[in-house]
């Protein structure tokens, strides 16, 4: 049974889809399962579609979204399995492979989650996720206990002052008004006790923020670097759908703010409700209904802080994403820089930059409207407090209720009292932009890798080099990249990967590489589906040349040794020597040491390629993959490549992939590939025979074109040229 | 790069399976044609390619008005049944206001639910299609396209504006 959710007109609408022993049913129609029915299936662009089919004619189509395509593919299958069946006449048998419940795929060998549908798992993150932070904050929680304690015993200290007033007026200042002798002993003790908890405040005050600031900025850099940790560790599906200024931006930005956010904000934070906690019990102490009056502004401005938070945060966090837009434009324009100035679009990129700037600005503007009037009100809010205080107070003095020596120890409580009503509003503002940082970089530690490393992992079995492929599907997205690709590649086999250009080479390589796992199917190296090993254990084994060489910011001996730093200098001579680079970097001003810029920019491409393929040999892997390894070099150099790889790929499984098929003379198989599937497997004198894929790209490739082929089809040789202009990359 | 096939009275067929089958005026008949639009949200309506079964381009159309009927239509027909992409014109609810949120949409074609993985995925169009339009990406891989987003109701537009 199959739910469909789309009509023959793409509406949204379900409706169900019934195979039986007997028959398939839609709706109201049936279709008695015969021989000539059949049922495929096919998707572009999100949608997939049924089709059924008989021998004269299409019976029925049926489409729905791509979220239901493992349970459709499912479906097909088992219609092909019932009608198969009943033909034969015999009872269909219920397959007995252990499904995931939620999509029926087939689960993974040794997996009880099903990867498909754990990828899936949508859960927002929680609001509260500077809690969170707690995590990286608990191992240094002996510091913050010391840091707690010194900021009580320093408010303590800085609320002493107020107190001594209060004798000082109604026992020194206003008896010697009414005619009294001032107490000068009395005098010399009061104001050195206000020296003496100045000094002592001040002490205290700055042992806290030493310890706290230490400790803050270690957690900061906790939490950079496990976030960049986390983020190597992500699948390059991940990184395909980021931009990378975005990435920069999270990880730099981002972890400074919370960092800012902790050591100074959280502990103002701290010390001020500590400071209102500790003023309100010392007001109500001395006189409870003055005190009443002074806290009247407070549930208004709590009440207003509750209003204006949540406007906040999604603006700060909107502004941090217009921020990433902003640092997304210089980390497209940069690496490109060649491109721009090439095509002269340096007034375009700056617009383009500009705008970017506009759109921040907008966003500023709408957050600083709030903003602007938020805290000046709370400043009206507490001069208010402290007219009516005054009110108050004077007319408690003129009933004789309290002494002036109160109204001014009080006024001057208050004073600081509404100074860290107002300092703490602002936090607000501190709290929310640090909430919505650490939203983002949570984003990043909460993503699970696509490519998950298994729960327990099995540990690989000493790699012969064979590779099994087995009815591979992949997709990007919802599109089809690879159907069905069955492949056995033996261990030391060499064999080389050809087709057009989009074809799926390279996605194959990702594939066997666990770049990505497969959407269907499965890749088992010594009888193992890779999903069960440990990635990092695995591709310890694989030696990759890729089809653009990236070199790392180092010199050249640094970048070939990149799989193997422990190596010696002779085995990077020696890996350069086989990979021909040996010469070339001989020419350059301090050999395997000179310096290759960022993205190698000093370097020529077929410069570069060598020395990832140096990179490549040289951690001796049992399976080198060669993605267009010699595309960049003269045919020669890579005739000389290709002799010295010839030793070096006896013993391990060799696969290359080559536009230029003089390079993969050599292969003991040539798989030939077309949009996705394979087409012709051989080696390169029974392929030629057969006259099929592979010999019309080796003819189009020898410039045989214009000689009539034997087939003699105009048009075929006319969609030659079309598609292959010079037989290689377009 | 490649050449373009020049233009010849060609004609169209739909065959049992509900294929289309290009008729070339030398008489070859390419079965399972796809037409498909080569600027599908910029200028729909010129600029479309009838591609073979094997993803080779068989015949350009300038514009799609331009072609006599039936083949227009045939054509139109085709089209409609391989494009999806829902236009959204009011956003009803969405589950959380951070991602990823799951939305439930008024589209053109019904009512349906998204999943929105992350911001990452509305993406801006103002430079093919004016200031206000936005494609949206779900996790499924669909697109959805609202044209005008300052056209939308209040109550959709201020839930969009969080996302932005
Ligand atoms: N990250 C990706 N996201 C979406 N689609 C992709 C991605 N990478 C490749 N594709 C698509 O997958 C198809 C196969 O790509 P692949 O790189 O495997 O081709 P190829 O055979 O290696 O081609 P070439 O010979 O040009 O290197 C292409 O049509 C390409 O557009
Ligand atoms: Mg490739």
């Amino acid at each position: 049974m199959l739910e469909i959710d789309l009509d023959s007109s793409l509406a949204f609408r379900s409706s169900l889809i019934v195979l039986t022993a007997r028959d398939i049913r839609c709706g109201d129609c049936s279709w008695p399962l015969t021989p000539e029915l059949s049922l495929t299936h096919h998707d572009h662009a999100g949608v997939g579609m049924l089709e059924l089919d008989d021998a004269t004619g299409r019976l029925a189509c049926w489409r729905y979204t791509m979220g239901r395509n493992p349970v459709a593919l499912r479906f097909e299958r088992e219609f092909t399995r019932q009608r198969d069946h009943m033909a034969s006449g015999q009872p269909a048998l219920p397959a007995v492979v252990a499904s995931c419940p939620i999509c029926q795929l087939p689960l993974p060998p040794d997996e009880e989650e099903c990867p498909n549908c754990a990828r899936e798992l949508h859960t927002p993150p929680s609001t509260w996720t500077l809690l969170r932070l707690w995590r990286f904050a608990k191992p240094y929680q002996g510091q913050l206990l010391a840091g707690f304690l010194l900021t009580l015993a320093a408010t303590a200290a800085t609320l002493v002052p107020p107190y001594l007033i209060m004798p000082l007026m109604d026992e020194v200042l206003i008896p010697y008004q009414n005619g009294k002798p001032i107490d000068t002993g009395k005098v010399a003790m009061l104001l050195s006790g206000l020296l003496g908890a100045a000094c002592f405040a001040w002490a205290l005050g700055w042992a806290r923020t030493y310890i706290l600031a230490l400790v803050s900025e270690r957690i900061g850099a906790d939490l950079r670097t496990t976030t960049y940790e986390h983020l190597l560790k992500l699948s390059l599906e991940y990184f395909g759908a980021k931009r990378t200024g975005d990435l920069l931006a999270r990880i730099g930005t981002e972890t400074d703010r919370i960092n800012v956010f902790l050591s100074l904000h959280l502990l103002d934070f701290a010390t001020d409700v500590l400071m209102i906690i500790m003023t309100a019990v010392i007001l109500f102490s001395i006189n409870p209904w003055l005190a009443m009056v002074t806290l009247v502004p407070l549930p208004i401005i709590a009440w207003m802080i509750h209003i204006v938070r949540d406007k906040l945060r999604t603006g700060f966090e909107q502004i941090d994403r217009v921020w990433s837009e902003v640092t997304s434009v210089l980390a497209d324009t940069i690496p490109g820089i060649r491109v721009v100035k090439a095509f002269a679009q340096e007034a375009r990129e700056a617009q383009r930059f500009r705008d970017a700037n506009k759109h921040n600005l907008e966003v500023n503007d709408r957050l600083n409207r709030v903003w602007s009037l938020f805290a000046p009100t709370v400043g009206l809010l507490t001069e208010i407090g402290v007219l009516v205080v005054w009110i108050f107070g004077i007319w408690l003095i003129a009933h004789d209720s309290i002494t002036v020596g109160v109204l001014t120890a009080f006024l001057a409580y208050i004073s600081r009292f509404y100074n860290r009503l107002d300092a703490m509003s602002r936090i607000v503002s501190v709290t929310q932009k640090a909430a919505a940082g650490a939203k983002r970089i949570f984003d990043i530690l909460d993503h699970v890798s696509s490519v998950p490393d298994p729960a327990k992992p099995i540990s690989l079995p000493p790699l012969k080099g064979g590779i099994q492929i087995d009815n591979v599907h992949f997709r990007y997205g919802n599109r089809a990249i690879l159907r069905g690709i069955d492949l056995d590649i033996r261990p030391g086999e060499m064999i080389g990967l050809v087709g057009h250009s989009g074809s799926g080479k390279s996605t194959l390589v990702n594939l066997i590489c666990r770049f990505y796992d497969v959407s269907e199917g499965g890749i088992r190296v010594e009888g193992v589906d890779l999903r069960s090993v440990a990635v990092a254990d695995y591709r310890k084994h694989i030696g990759l040349v890729l089809q653009e060489p990236f070199l790392f910011f180092g010199t050249i001996a640094e970048n070939i040794a990149y799989g193997k730093p422990d190596a010696t200098r002779a085995e990077i001579v020696a890996a350069a020597r086989a990979a021909h680079a040996h010469e070339f970097i001989l020419r350059q001003p301090f050999g395997y040491d000179s310096l290759v810029g960022e993205r190698g920019q000093s370097l020529s491409g077929g410069e570069r390629q060598r020395i990832s393929i140096a990179r490549a040999l040289l951690i001796d892997p049992k399976i080198l993959i060669l993605d267009e390894a010699t595309s960049a070099v003269d045919t020669e150099t890579e005739f000389e490549i290709q002799s010295a790889l010839n030793n070096l790929i006896r013993g391990r499984t060799t696969i290359a992939i080559a536009h230029r098929l003089s390079t993969l003379r050599r292969a003991d198989r040539l798989i030939v590939m077309d949009r996705g599937r394979i087409v012709e497997i051989g080696n390169h004198d029974t392929l030629m025979a057969t006259e099929g894929h592979y010999w019309r790209l080796y003819m189009a490739q020898s410039k045989q074109l214009d000689e009539p082929s034997p087939l003699g089809a105009e048009e075929d040789i006319e969609e030659e040229i079309i598609n292959h202009p010079a037989g290689t990359k377009a | 790069m490649s050449r373009r096939p020049i233009f010849r009275p060609f004609s169209l067929e739909r065959n049992a399976f509900g294929r289309l089958v290009l008729v070339a005026p030398d008489g070859t008949r390419h079965e399972n044609i796809i037409p498909v639009r080569a600027f599908a949200l910029s200028a729909p309506e010129t600029g479309i390619a009838l591609m073979s079964a094997e993803s080779k381009e068989l015949q350009w159309i300038e514009r799609l008005a331009d072609l006599p009927e039936p083949a227009q239509g045939m054509i139109a027909e085709e089209l409609a049944k391989r494009e999806f992409t829902p236009v959204i014109r009011r956003i009803i609810a969405v589950s959380s206001f951070a991602t990823p949120s799951t939305w439930t949409v008024d589209t053109d074609r019904g009512q349906t639910t998204l999943i929105l993985k992350s911001e990452e995925d509305i993406r801006r169009l103002q430079e093919t299609m004016g200031p206000g339009a936005l494609m949206i990406a779900d996790s499924q891989g669909i697109h959805f396209l609202i044209r005008d987003r300052t056209a939308l109701d209040l109550l959709s537009q201020r839930i969009l504006k969080r996302f932005l």
